[in-house]
């Protein structure tokens, strides 16, 4: 199992999970950087109130793939380590959705790595949303563009 | 030995097929399978496919064994 990656059916608490990671990190003392990044259910999306939120996801192949877009972006950026927990599940406007962090020597590595994470999983894991809204519930189709 | 089919979000919905097996005479790429699991569907723009869990076009072969995966745009994050 890779440590870098938590796929959970329960809420988290993203401050929480960057500390406790990074305080079982082997590299204290080498970084100088840690960039987090956020992702939190908004509650209106496409000018529609949305009540809830179900996220589905392909096991096994979701953590696959989000441990290959870590080892990507430590191959192109000088990065000491990089942790992704994404929700998975029913859940209500204002939880987190995503983090992802990222760590490095200096901050210009873990802010682009960073942003390479968050955008390869938007486009390649396979997640999937389902809206709630007053009037039945819709899947979305597509991505915002960042 | 078998070939699973597996289906996601909305496909799953529209479908409504979770996942199969079938067996893998005759079954020589994705496009087969995906002909054989749903009888002939017709397949949605933007339909994206995956066997043993990477990413694969249509005429990705198939093998005994495999594990084969039906899904629209993925929308994590």
């Amino acid at each position: 199992m890779d440590k870098r990656v938590i796929v959970t059916d329960t809420i988290f608490d993203p401050l929480q999970e960057v500390q406790r990671f990074q305080n079982a990190m082997q590299a204290k003392g080498q970084f100088g950087a840690c960039v987090t990044f956020v992702g939190t259910m908004r509650d209106f999306n496409e000018n529609t109130d949305v009540q809830k939120m179900t996220l589905e996801h392909y096991p096994g192949m979701t953590e696959k793939h989000l441990s290959q877009i870590i080892d990507e972006a430590k191959n192109k950026w000088d990065i000491l380590d990089a942790f992704i927990v994404h929700r998975v599940g029913d859940f209500k406007p204002g939880d987190p959705i995503v983090l992802v962090a990222t760590w490095s020597a200096h901050r210009a590595e873990a802010y682009e790595a960073n942003r390479y994470l968050i955008e390869e999983l938007k486009s390649r894991a396979p997640f999937w949303k389902k809206e709630t809204l007053k009037e039945g519930t819709r899947w979305v189709e597509h991505n915002t563009l960042a | 030995m078998t070939i699973s089919v597996k289906f996601f979000a909305s496909l799953r919905e529209k479908l409504g097929i979770d996942e199969k097996q079938l067996a893998p005479a005759g079954l020589e790429t994705v496009q087969a399978v995906w002909n054989k699991a749903t009888d002939n569907a017709k397949q949605p723009p933007n339909l994206l496919s995956a066997v043993n869990m990477e990413y694969v076009d249509f005429n990705h072969p198939v093998k005994d064994g495999d594990e084969v995966a039906f899904f629209p745009p993925v929308t994590g994050g």
